[in-house]
């Protein structure tokens, strides 16, 4: 019933990067997504909805922007978005503690033609900075709703959404319910000083210029925009002259535009943009109250420190360890736990058949479902951890602090600080930092980062190494080892970028240009939701691409079965005699266990590249694992968990560990971590590589760049370390 | 002069930017344009900047620096 009531408005929620914007669109919509605090994190623009009554809000968010100039993809997807899809509402978030600078994007959007409602974020912020900014006038000024607001803690919402409606009844889109709108409310009071004004507010260019936008307004076909793009025109915007205006009117246009910037003494987008700024002062002139200097914040004394010539990157490589030792010092007691329950949930399906049974669907199920499940879900706790650490970094602000201390390092290897941004996201997973390479301008500065980013190890190694580590290195060493493999790929990345940029991507570097956001202490609420979003993601891929390989790789493993005068190679063990040995000769069921991987398909494929990789010090063991990991490299463990145990009831990791220091020495442990690091990126990251480079090409030059260096590091390490004499136990 | 010149804690005022529309114009989506007033929060003597402008702190490569002129 309700249904064919339904009215949908369409809401764009728009606003500047760190405006809070991401917060503000969570609330409404109830959507699980990441909200950070540095530049262009909500590259992707997000959809999520909000009932109320019958009236249903279809809200998307629009990636952060300061202005709809084209000067870079989030801009434009968001400038594409407003003047295509005509939303029936644009609410424009600013920051209440960085007014003038937010109403710039606030008149472009005027200008565009937007039915807007302004949300006046962190008020908060804005008061104790001693701020004062009187609303009504405000919106009587801008000729808009204003709306009080703290995103962070859900203050202002229900105003947001009454605004929302009423703007979108006065556009005439819906026919008023009057039982709907309360006309009360603090957030309220804004809308009847906008009708005093009788309608928004535009900038004025002064006569000059207004003479030349009316001209070309003329030529342009008849929009609501039409003023926007013209503004745009005398500015000398090319894409607005690409996208809008007709092959035959472009030559009046430029022409148009060509003579004023001739007449004028500065650069004409110089000089609207002045205007612009000029027309915002005006309206912030009795509406802002600001204090008589300006102060030096507590952002700027902790920046002091943070941002430190000297102090700024032993700062930011102790944050770094504290996050990867804390990792695994809360970690590991949790993971026990979830061991042991694996461990009982194997024995209790086991049980289900006669003791010693050698029923397939029993080993499907135990060693191939929930072996493998498990291998990935005992994870769980370092993954979370490593994530709400990354959390607390972005939701902070350090993040951005991190690409500023970073700068003077990247920008000797060819990058920017800003790459930083993505390769810091890596270590969660490369397939969303891939994504963020978008906020890179230039797009050799974006495949430059892409092409190295797998080298940051991603959460999927994690458990790579957790299950390497404690196998090979005491105590003492663990965290020092789990630290040594990360600074290697970092250090890998940096110099994989710096080849790249001598090589294949020569030319000039793209400016470091960036807002530092203010400190903020995020909300423990804010925490969480970007904690278990993630997590939620990890144990989906469990659920899904990781279970359906383990299956794969069980069936791999499992299939087919040798006959009875199967020879096995010579040598085939060391456990075994060196003369020929017939498969129903063997006596010993763990012999027996191996030939038969030895016999499968997985087996096969690791003896085929055994002599490839068998300079690096792998057996076929390794190699069928590491084949496995192609799909997703948690899957590592959980191959090595099959290629070791199958048959065995308790599948551990600590049976599991204890079987691989028998089989190889620490050293070869290292290197297969170092291999795991830097070889072969997983499926998905290919996926999205191919899909962010816009070329299979480099999603493919990736893969084999990456796995010839694996090679080549992994053999120098192994060889060095023989060498050495570091080979042995 | 150039924006590399002005020492920590210094104010300036903005006179031209040398570079393309583009970046022109995301300066000045930014705030910075000529006419501004910013103050340099930090110059390291090497790395990138630090200015505030408007009431936000922005951070600017030391080579894009060189290429704004203040007085």
């Amino acid at each position: 019933m309700a249904t064919t009531l339904e009215k949908t408005i369409n809401v764009a929620v728009a606003g500047n990067p760190n405006s809070g914007k991401t917060t503000i669109f969570n609330n409404l919509t109830g959507a699980r997504q990441r909200v950070g605090n540095y530049p262009g994190v909500t590259v992707e623009w997000k959809k999520g909805t909000h009932r109320r009554g019958d009236i249903k809000l279809d809200l998307i968010d629009l990636p952060g922007t300061y202005s709809l100039t084209a000067f870079s993809e989030e801009e434009l997807v968001a400038r594409d978005y407003l003047l295509n899809s005509s939303p029936d509402v644009v609410v424009n978030v600013v920051d209440a503690s960085n007014l003038e600078r937010n109403l710039f994007l606030t008149t472009e959007l005027l200008e565009i033609g937007c039915p807007l409602v302004l949300v006046l974020n962190m008020t908060d912020v804005a008061r104790d900075r001693g701020l004062g900014i009187d609303i009504a006038r405000l919106a009587e000024k801008l000729g808009v709703p204003v709306v009080p607001a703290i995103g962070n803690k859900g203050v202002g919402m229900d105003e947001v959404v009454e605004a929302v409606m009423q703007v979108a009844v006065s556009q005439a889109s819906l026919p008023g319910p009057a039982g709907l709108c309360r006309e009360s409310g603090p957030g309220l009071a804004s809308l009847a000083a906008v009708e005093k004004r009788g309608g928004p507010a535009r900038v004025h260019y002064g006569s000059e210029v207004e003479k030349v936008i009316r001209e070309i307004e003329h030529i342009l076909p008849e929009s609501d925009s039409r003023r926007w793009q013209a503004v745009k025109l005398v500015a000398g915007d090319d894409k607005v002259i690409d996208q809008m205006v007709a092959p035959g009117a472009r030559e009046a246009v430029t022409g148009l535009a060509a003579r004023f910037a001739d007449s004028s003494i500065d650069e004409p987008d110089i000089l609207l943009a002045r205007l612009r700024y000029e027309f915002i002062s005006g309206i912030c002139q009795g509406v802002l109250r600001a204090p008589a200097s300006d102060l030096i914040t507590t952002s700027d004394r902790i920046d002091r420190i943070a941002m430190h010539p000297v102090w700024g990157v032993p700062i930011f490589l102790t944050l770094m360890y504290m996050v990867f030792t804390l990792t695994f010092s809360l970690g590991n007691p949790l993971m026990d736990l979830i061991d042991i329950g694996f461990g009982k949930l194997s024995g209790l399906v086991s049980g289900l058949w006669t003791l010693g049974s050698t029923s397939p669907l029993r080993s499907l199920i135990v060693d191939g479902i929930i072996g493998g499940v498990g291998g990935v879900i005992v994870f769980l706790p370092n993954i979370v951890l490593l994530f709400m650490a990354i959390a607390i970094l972005e939701g902070t602000g350090y993040m951005a602090r991190a690409a500023f201390v970073m700068d003077r390092f990247m920008s000797k290897v060819g990058l920017h600080g800003k790459s930083f941004i993505p390769l810091l996201i890596g270590f969660g997973c490369t397939v969303p930092a891939i994504m963020a390479t978008r906020t890179l301008e230039s797009r050799r500065d974006r495949l430059i980062t892409m092409m190295v980013l797998p080298l940051m190890s991603c959460g999927a190694r994690l458990p790579i190494y957790a299950l390497l580590i404690p196998a090979f290195f005491p105590a003492r060493l663990q965290g020092p080892a789990l630290w040594l493999i990360y600074v290697t790929g970092i250090l890998l990345a940096l110099g994989g970028a710096h080849f790249l940029r001598a090589t294949l991507f020569r030319g000039e570097t793209t400016p470091f240009l960036m807002e530092l956001p203010p400190y903020r202490m995020p909300t423990a609420g804010s925490l969480l939701v970007q904690m278990w979003t993630r997590a939620w993601l990890y144990l989906k891929k469990a659920g899904t691409v990781i279970l359906g390989a383990a299956i794969i790789l069980w069936f791999l493993t499992y299939y087919p079965k040798p006959s009875a005068d199967y020879v096995l190679p010579a040598g085939f063990d060391n456990t075994t005699a060196a003369e020929a040995t017939k498969f129903s000769e063997i006596t010993d069921p763990n012999v027996e266990q191996a030939a038969e991987l030895s016999y499968s398909i997985a087996g096969r494929v690791g003896r085929l590249i055994e002599p490839a990789i068998a300079p690096l010090g792998f057996d076929w063991r390794i190699g069928t694992a590491l084949v496995g990991a192609i799909a997703a490299k948690e899957v590592f463990v959980a191959q090595m968990g099959i290629v070791f145990a199958v048959g065995e009831a308790d599948e551990t990791s600590d049976q599991l560990r204890a079987q691989l220091r028998h089989r190889y020495s620490p050293l070869i442990g290292f290197c297969i971590m170092l291999f795991a690091l830097i070889s072969t990126p997983c499926i998905a990251t290919f996926a999205i590589t191919r899909q962010e480079a816009g070329s299979i090409k480099w999603a493919f030059a990736q893969t084999f760049g990456l796995t010839a260096l694996a090679w080549v590091v992994t053999f120098l390490v192994y060889q060095g370390g023989l060498l050495l004499g570091l080979g042995g136990a | 002069m150039p924006l590399t010149m002005v020492n920590e804690g210094n104010k300036a005022v903005l006179l031209s930017i040398e570079g393309g529309r583009q970046l022109r114009s995301r300066l000045a989506a930014l705030g910075l344009l000529p006419g501004a007033e910013l103050e340099v929060i930090q110059n390291s003597g090497q790395g990138p900047f630090v200015v505030a402008v408007k009431g936000s702190r922005i951070v600017i490569g030391r080579g894009m620096a060189a290429r704004i002129a203040v007085e």
